[in-house]
């Protein structure tokens, strides 16, 4: 990874000001069990900084109203405000046009909108939708389900013991059937960094579209969706600094004008009689009802703040947390990271001998420390390395080399309460 | 980590470390699974009763410290015990993870799970067992969920 002379306000001697930029986010500056919180939870879901929670609290305090609709000034600031804010993310993902980005609830809900709008379309029985074995749950249910409605199937792309996708694997499923691509960019379980744009260019080869899952990399490094020439990206707004209940679907302007719409309702149509509806042009065609205004005005927000920091910076940034965090925890015995690919992201999913992930989250929660313990919502991903759950440490750009010991620390504590 | 030592008590790290009762019954008459959505814990508990009685029952699986050492704890407190009595065992124990009843009155060593009503997430490991033996004793034809 190159390392960019640091240029934010943040970074002025070319030192990553942690501290200063901890100040931005007031969650973290609380104490939890009588100890100061340790938040490594982050790819379950990010801190706000205050620029988000402010932007929240001046649209409800002086632009609230409807979009789209009403002559009068509010409504026309809301919209201004709503429309800026697809704007913006149009930008920031460089995508072409901002009728290309499609406000949806999270990354969820924008995979099961291809799935219910293409999938229905496009899919018929015996073909084929190409996953891979480090899926979220997100993105592997809706597909099943078209799977099961329309006869097709689900082929897996295998993975090898250090989390890595068998990419010599994936070339071989793909063929004349198979009708979609739909892969992470980012691991949430293990961290795995997918070679994601030699996997697009692999699928174009057969003319066949794909979907990133971008949930855990839209937050840590910058995307350009027109260099990956990804069919359709999806990602949620909570995990990147914004609010819940916003997300993202980034589809290309040809896929979307040919796929039917998702819900229907107010906001989707041109006109309507009994007789016949005409739909609204993109990206409206997809955003039925009352959109979360306020979560894409946040959202936005969000983005611009990363960006403000400097993407590559953050990433830059992550990288050394993740290379001491794997130091720290890789010298305590019985410690065993689960998922050592080559390119990874700042995750550190780990089991510690004689010690389930469940009473090493209790453990550490008690010390203020906050992880997640479980099998992250990727139970194939468990299976795949024989353990029923996890303890996964995830890192944001304003986590600590302090707070990486008091990780440790606590964890070689939970093998002497277990000794 | 006084708080982690009312949670982790001696008794609840021995069964942990030795389960009781971690076997399979060749002659069981009565079984169910039990899971934990939320952590993955999976628990199968295997039962022989007799004219209303539990002449003998074991468990396996995987889970943590607290669902290993409950299970194990649960199997050594109902053996021998008529249906009736593990029910409202069951229920005393129930009652003293909720709150619902202030003394651990009539539990017995079981008492040494009072600590995970300070833990509301790790109250369902406890229970995960014994959701699955009422299941097992009941006849519950599907596993039993925690959620």
């Amino acid at each position: 990874m190159t390392r960019n002379a640091f240029a934010t306000p943040s970074a002025p001697n070319g030192v990553w000001d942690v501290e200063r930029i901890r100040k931005d986010f007031p969650a973290l500056h609380q104490q939890v069990h009588g100890k100061p919180l340790v938040y490594l939870d982050n790819a379950a879901t990010s801190q706000k900084p205050q620029a988000v929670i402010d932007a929240l609290v001046a649209y409800y305090t002086f632009d609230n109203s409807n979009v789209h609709r009403g002559v009068h000034l509010l409504s026309e600031r809301a919209t201004e405000a709503y429309e800026g804010a697809r704007a913006r993310i149009q930008r920031h993902l460089n995508a072409a046009s901002p009728r290309e980005i499609v406000f949806v609830r999270q990354a969820t809900e924008g995979i099961n909108l291809v799935m219910a709008s293409y999938g229905r379309q496009f899919v018929g029985a015996g073909d084929e939708i190409v996953i891979s074995a480090i899926e979220h749950h997100a993105n592997i249910v809706p597909w099943q389900m078209l799977c099961e409605e329309k006869g097709a199937r689900l082929r897996v792309v295998p993975i090898d013991d250090r989390g890595d996708l068998l990419i010599e694997e994936y070339a071989g499923l793909l063929g004349p059937r198979t009708k979609l691509v739909a892969m992470t960019q980012v691991s949430n379980a293990l961290g795995t960094v997918t070679p994601i744009k030699e996997i697009i260019g692999l699928a174009h080869r057969h003319d066949i579209p794909v979907l990133v899952d971008g949930a855990q990399a839209v937050p840590h490094q910058s995307v350009d969706v027109r260099d990956l020439d990804c069919d359709f990206y999806v990602f949620s707004g909570h995990k990147a600094y914004g609010p819940t209940g916003i997300g993202v679907l980034y589809g290309k302007e040809q896929w979307l004008e040919r796929m039917p719409p998702f819900q229907g309702g107010g906001d989707m149509i041109k006109s309507v009689t009994f007789e016949k509806t005409t739909y609204n042009e993109l990206p409206y065609k997809f955003e039925a009802g009352t959109p979360h205004i306020a979560g894409a005005i946040g959202l936005a927000t969000g983005l611009e703040y990363i960006a403000g920091l400097g993407l590559e910076q953050i990433a830059d940034y992550e990288h050394e947390l993740l290379a001491y965090g794997t130091e720290l925890l890789s010298a305590i015995p019985g410690v065993r990271l689960i998922g050592t690919a080559r390119h990874k992201a700042a995750v550190l999913s780990f089991v510690l001998d004689g010690v389930h992930a469940h009473d090493l989250g209790t453990i550490l929660d008690q010390q203020g420390v906050a992880v997640r313990a479980g099998h992250h919502c990727a139970m194939p991903v468990m299976q795949r390395f024989g353990v029923p759950a996890t303890a996964r440490a995830s890192m944001a750009f304003y986590n600590t080399r302090a707070e990486l010991e008091t990780l440790a620390a606590t964890v070689e504590g939970a093998r002497e309460i277990f000794a | 980590m006084s708080d982690l030592r009312d949670l982790y008590q001696q008794v609840i790290l021995d069964h942990n470390r030795k389960p009781r009762n971690f076997r399979k019954i060749a002659d069981a008459n009565r079984t169910a699974e039990g899971y934990n959505p939320l952590c993955g814990d999976r628990i199968t508990v295997e039962a022989t009763v007799e004219d209303g009685v539990v002449k003998d029952v074991a468990f396996q699986g995987a889970g943590c410290a607290i669902s290993k050492a409950a299970a194990s704890m649960m199997t050594t407190s109902v053996i021998g015990k008529p249906e009736t009595e593990v029910d409202a065992l069951f229920h005393r124990v129930h009652a003293m993870l909720t709150g619902t009843n202030g003394a651990a009155a009539e539990i017995g060593k079981l008492a040494v799970f009072a600590g995970v009503r300070e833990f509301p997430s790790r109250i369902k490991c406890v229970t995960l067992a014994w959701h699955a033996l009422q299941a097992a004793l009941h006849g519950a034809a599907k596993p039993v969920s925690t959620e």
